[in-house]
């Protein structure tokens, strides 16, 4: 027959120096502890480190004398464990973590503003094209499409700027925009980023 | 019925801690020393 050394025998000899006690304690009772986190967080991970900040507790309070043998040993390691349970899902609470799976990832919906290099360059190019193609308009549609899109002017403000009606203004923007389709068109420009 | 439960299916399930778990508690505790002076107490980590 194998005789069991009770647990707070064990916590005695570990509180006296003897280290391969808490070996004792922690290999007895590990399983129970796990299961019995990991039937409240269901991950494997989060049940490792609940177990560890679990017998973290258990080393220190053992180490600073706090520990008085009023209960018995498990239920009072399966009480700090429950507490930090609580902890684990408050903390959750305040900020939840999110975590994607095959069917979605996160990052498909949230990304970076900025464009990549490759993306800017091309914005550039672009630009830089279409510049050169407001040139090719006449004068009183360019003027209008310049005042319109990069001076992001209202028709009104247009008109007022260069002396015509805001029908006037609306019909330049109109052929400015007619014509610089055809160039585009006639000389097989693609635009696109 | 059936998704009720299936929703529970792993709850019950045994569960150890990993032996690289124990053995950080274990070099963790041997590290760990507990100095007192007057009402004071100093937790130092000796390697």
């Amino acid at each position: 027959m194998k005789l069991q050394i009770e647990d707070s025998e064990l916590v005695r000899d570990y509180i006296s120096g003897d280290e391969k006690a808490l070996e004792v304690l922690i290999n007895r009772h590990n399983q129970r502890i796990s299961s019995f986190i990991y039937s409240k967080v269901l991950d494997r991970d989060i049940t490792e480190d609940i177990f560890q900040d679990t017998f973290i507790k258990v080393i220190k309070t053992l180490k600073k004398g706090s520990y008085s043998e009023e209960g018995k040993f498990l239920p009072w390691v399966m009480r700090i464990a429950h507490n930090l349970i609580i902890d684990h899902f408050r903390k959750n609470k305040r900020m939840p973590m999110f975590e994607g799976n095959d069917d979605f990832n996160i990052f498909s919906v949230i990304g970076d503003d900025k464009l990549n290099i490759e993306k800017q360059i091309i914005k550039d190019q672009i630009d830089s094209d279409l510049k050169e193609l407001i040139e090719e308009l006449p004068d009183d549609q360019k003027e209008v499409l310049l005042m319109r899109i990069y001076k992001d002017m209202s028709f009104k403000e247009i008109s007022e700027n260069t002396g015509v009606s805001i029908n006037t203004a609306l019909g330049r923007m109109r052929y400015a925009l007619i014509n610089l389709r055809k160039i585009i068109e006639k000389n097989n420009i693609v635009l696109t980023n | 019925m059936e998704k009720i439960y299936t929703k529970h299916v792993g709850k019950n399930k045994f569960f150890k801690a990993c032996p690289e778990t124990v053995r950080f508690l274990l070099d963790y505790s041997r590290s760990l020393h507990v100095l007192e002076h007057e009402e004071f107490q100093f937790e130092s980590m000796l390697n």
